[in-house]
């Protein structure tokens, strides 16, 4: 009988066998600047994600290249949630989850025994759709992880550079021993955003970011989106369409767990394959 | 530039060996508590055993003879007492709980009234045992007898039987008395047939686990004069009486062993009688979770 | 039943149900007035300032003293000793129970703390007197004595962990889950979640619970009686017997007072001073729990 169930330390000790590749940001000749093209950075290959016996997300593949914003749309209950967090196995807290097929983060698989999640999401980071801040000081908020991960750099530097990555530093740079909950909603998300770039992760995984807030504050996070995919890679998961049309390069319609189509956004939304992606689009269902 | 893994030191292997350290440590804690639990049950059993018999339960007590010392004085006065409690504390217990949860508005004289019961909740036992005296044996004219201890007691029980009901009557869902209302039903007449009943299995257990201290219960009935050798066993409410608690006391207090092997003897048939009772309010507790309809 | 008739009988009934609702106040009304009218005679004979700074406590025996210090110092000295026992058992039993334990584990291990919380406190007294102190403290510490205060302090305590876990328990499972996924999503181990965001997330409440664990404590009297002796001294020596607030007044009510004497009133003028003691912390206590609950929801 297994006593305790902590899901990040069932697996063994470590991080990926051998060390973990750098990101193409940092490194001196980008296999992008190579090859002549965005490479690969996350891949699932017949990915099937299952709640006990009901499948949520079924033989999904689809590919998500570097420095692009990814969108992933479809109506409620389609799988798109799950399958934005398989990819940082947030997945593994939910009892009954159970994943098939293989997801590779720049080609490990990241349900592999060496695979280590804490370590994993260190470089995949996420955004939830209610702004969920801790409820310490702004700094406090962005630092947290840096601290929790053993930064050795300077801190207040890296608190400045992430909160004005998330374009929230002119609003909050003489109040950060503030309270985060004083913040607005749309602040809190850009709050969060920020405390995710503090760890300058490679991957940016957003769950329906601006679900939560007023349109001026979703239009000042989707202008955010726009700056971010310089630095990390997004995935993007929105039930709004206008939202992915404006904001992804490329965009993936999930139906009820199946991927019905994956392409460059313009080509989805004025030329899609298929009918169901048709009619999604043109609102005949929602 | 410099890549970024030299700014970061998340030394995983240690956060994980003291993450596991820590979750060891914690669940032998948790086991503290069991393990005395344990060592205590075992240590009563054998101290008493030898002197557990049918003829305990039916002698009563003696000072100088103690091999041939029972309970049955202290056994039926505790039995009086919770035949009186039961009577008196949850009747009425339960119907202050009705009246606050289903027809009180939410003014401030119920919240006055709330904030009570719960500072009431908090008052340490003895100190009902003080207004039992002034007010049930002085007062009243009740002397020492099993009824004053009987009141005293249910006084200490009532914040309890009042919190727990409360509690159970606000988890029946709205709908629940809607729906009555919705069929013409009376206030009282919704509350009787319909939430009362939904609430029932949290109300027993509230009134199961407040009984069990009421018996376990010795200060307030020391206090109102409860005596500590009685040799006979309450005819009446208005008898002097005594109560399990108070024997095992009395036994403990004194210097010879052979009173405490009787003190452990009592011991286990006041647990023989508390035990079942707790498991039994918290299975009920556990079953009324699972087949919840709502 | 006529439409009128039944409108009165729905006020009787309500009558009734509020009648019932109100003995609490009366309860607690009851209980300020005795305590209050008796404790205002004992002040007629003896002053406050001496009752509350007096240093010595022999209301019994000559030479009279009714300095009620020993006896407070000896309930704080019992009940802060059993908090030292169920606050860190209590709290990483929580802890435990909250962020760590599965299901299975979880179901078995909270009904065996709630069994341990249906003991009668004259048990724990005896498993103090008859055990703790000669087969645990003295062989330990020789110089303890037959009654002390800390095999009080510990059984309290054991008595105690019980409340403290369940309401710690309570106070984390009232955090949000969305704090803690936000926390894992940022790299953070089981470890850090728990008390680096979970535990200050729920201080308050925490708090709350200790004080209320703490108020139960000071009330308790059998337990203490048994094991901690009828002594009172002004003393921060545990192996000692000491003599605490309840106690007193259980032995005063165990021997023959008769009604209306000086030692008779030390029972209502000491049971006030337990009664308000009591009274604050939990007053406090509450206070902490409602700030705590009203952050998250």
């Amino acid at each position: 009988m297994v006593m305790v169930t902590d899901s990040t330390s069932a697996m063994p000790i470590g991080p990926f066998v051998g060390p973990l590749p750098i990101p193409a940001a940092d490194r001196t000749d980008s296999a992008a600047s190579r090859s002549g093209g965005p490479e690969n950075v996350i891949q699932t290959r017949d990915l099937s994600i299952s709640y006990g016996r009901f499948r949520a997300v079924r033989d999904v593949t689809l590919d998500f290249k570097a420095n692009c914003v990814t969108a992933i749309i479809g109506p409620s209950g389609c799988g798109k949630s799950t399958l934005l967090r398989a990819i940082n196995r947030m997945n593994d807290f939910v009892p009954d989850c159970s994943a098939v097929g293989s997801l590779l983060y720049r080609g490990r698989d990241v349900y592999a025994p060496e695979c280590d999640p804490v370590e994993l999401r260190r470089r995949i980071g996420m955004v939830f759709q209610k702004p969920n801040p801790f409820p310490k000081s702004i700094y406090r908020n962005v630092a947290w992880a840096a601290r929790i991960n053993g930064y050795r750099g300077d801190l207040e530097e890296l608190v400045e550079r992430s909160l004005r990555q998330a374009a929230l530093w002119e609003e909050v740079r003489d109040k950060l021993n503030q309270s985060a909950y004083a913040l607005s909603g749309g602040q809190q998300q850009r709050l969060c955003i920020a405390r995710a770039v503090a760890l300058q992760p490679d991957v940016l995984l957003m769950d329906e970011p601006c679900s939560a807030l007023d349109p001026i504050a979703t239009a000042r996070i989707e202008d955010l989106i726009h700056e971010l995919k310089e630095r990390y890679t997004v995935v993007l998961v929105t039930h709004n369409m206008q939202q992915a049309a404006r904001v992804s390069d490329r965009t993936a319609f999930l139906l009820m767990g199946d991927l019905v189509e994956a392409e460059a956004t313009d080509v989805i939304f004025t030329r899609p394959n298929d009918k169901r992606t048709q009619d999604y689009i043109t609102g005949r269902f929602g | 530039m410099t890549p970024r893994e030299d700014l970061y030191q998340p030394r995983l292997r240690r956060r994980r060996v003291v993450g596991r350290l820590f979750t060891w440590s914690c669940a032998a804690m948790s086991l503290i508590g069991v393990g005395v639990l344990a060592v205590l049950i075992v240590r009563v059993f054998l101290d008493g055993y030898p002197s557990l018999s049918l003829d305990f339960l039916r002698r009563f007590p003696s000072v100088l003879m103690p091999e041939t010392a029972g309970i049955k004085s202290a056994l039926w006065g505790t039995l009086w007492l919770i035949a009186i409690t039961l009577l008196v504390a949850v009747p009425v217990g339960i119907a202050s709980a009705v009246y606050l949860e289903e027809y009180a508005a939410d003014n401030r004289l119920t919240r006055f009234i709330h904030l009570n019961i719960a500072n009431l909740a908090g008052v340490p036992s003895i100190v009902y045992g003080i207004l039992g005296l002034a007010l049930f044996v002085r007062w009243l004219h009740l002397g020492r007898s099993v009824l004053a201890g009987a009141l005293t007691v249910s006084l200490l029980v009532l914040p309890v039987i009042i919190i727990a009901s409360r509690e159970a009557l606000a988890a029946v869902p709205d709908s629940f008395r809607q729906a009555a209302y919705g069929l013409g039903a009376t206030r009282w007449l919704t509350v009787r047939s319909h939430v009362l009943p939904a609430a029932l299995p949290g109300i027993v257990t509230g009134v199961i686990l407040a009984l069990s201290r009421a018996i376990g219960e010795a200060a307030p009935l020391i206090m109102i004069g409860a005596l500590t050798y009685v040799a006979f066993v309450p005819a009446g409410p208005l008898d002097d009486f005594t109560a399990m608690p108070i024997q095992i006391y009395d036994w403990c207090d004194r210097p010879q062993h052979e009173f405490h092997q009787l003190a452990a003897a009592a011991i286990i048939v006041l647990l023989g009688i508390l035990l079942p009772m707790n498991a039994v309010a918290v299975a009920m507790r556990a079953w009324h979770n699972r087949r919840k309809v709502w | 039943m006529s439409t009128r008739g039944r409108r009165i009988r729905e006020k009787g009934i309500e009558t009734l149900l509020f009648g019932c609702a109100l003995g609490s106040v009366v309860t607690t009304a009851g209980i300020i007035w005795v305590l209050t009218s008796e404790s205002v005679l004992f002040f007629r004979a003896v002053s406050p300032g001496e009752f509350l700074l007096g240093t010595r406590w022999a209301p019994l025996i000559e030479p009279r003293s009714y300095g009620v210090l020993p006896l407070i110092c000896g309930t704080f000295l019992a009940s802060g000793g059993a908090l030292l026992v169920a606050v860190p058992i209590g709290l990483a039993s929580a802890i435990f129970l909250s962020e760590y334990a599965s299901r299975p584990v979880r179901s078995v291990l909270k009904p065996l703390l709630e069994i341990l919380a249906g003991i009668p406190t004259v048990v724990y007294g005896y498993f103090a007197l008859m055990f703790v102190t000669p087969r645990v403290l003295q062989p330990l510490l020789p110089q303890t004595e037959v009654f002390n205060a800390a095999s009080a302090a510990l059984v309290v305590g054991v008595m105690i962990i019980p409340t403290v876990a369940s309401l710690c328990d309570d106070a984390f499972r009232a955090v949000p889950r969305s704090l803690r996924e936000g926390a894992y999503a940022l790299s953070a181990t089981r470890l850090e979640v728990s008390t680096r965001v979970v535990f200050p997330a729920a201080l308050s409440g925490v708090v709350a619970a200790v004080l209320l664990a703490f108020a139960r404590a000071v009330g308790e009297t059998m337990a203490v009686t048994l094991a901690a002796g009828m002594t009172p001294k002004l003393t921060l020596n545990p192996l000692t017997s000491i003599q605490t607030l309840t106690s007193y007044i259980v032995q005063v009510s165990l021997g023959d007072t008769p009604a209306g004497t000086i030692e008779y009133h030390t029972i209502f003028a000491v049971g006030m001073t337990l009664f308000t003691i009591t009274l604050l912390i939990n007053v406090i206590a509450h206070r902490v729990m409602r700030r705590f609950r009203e952050a998250y929801e």
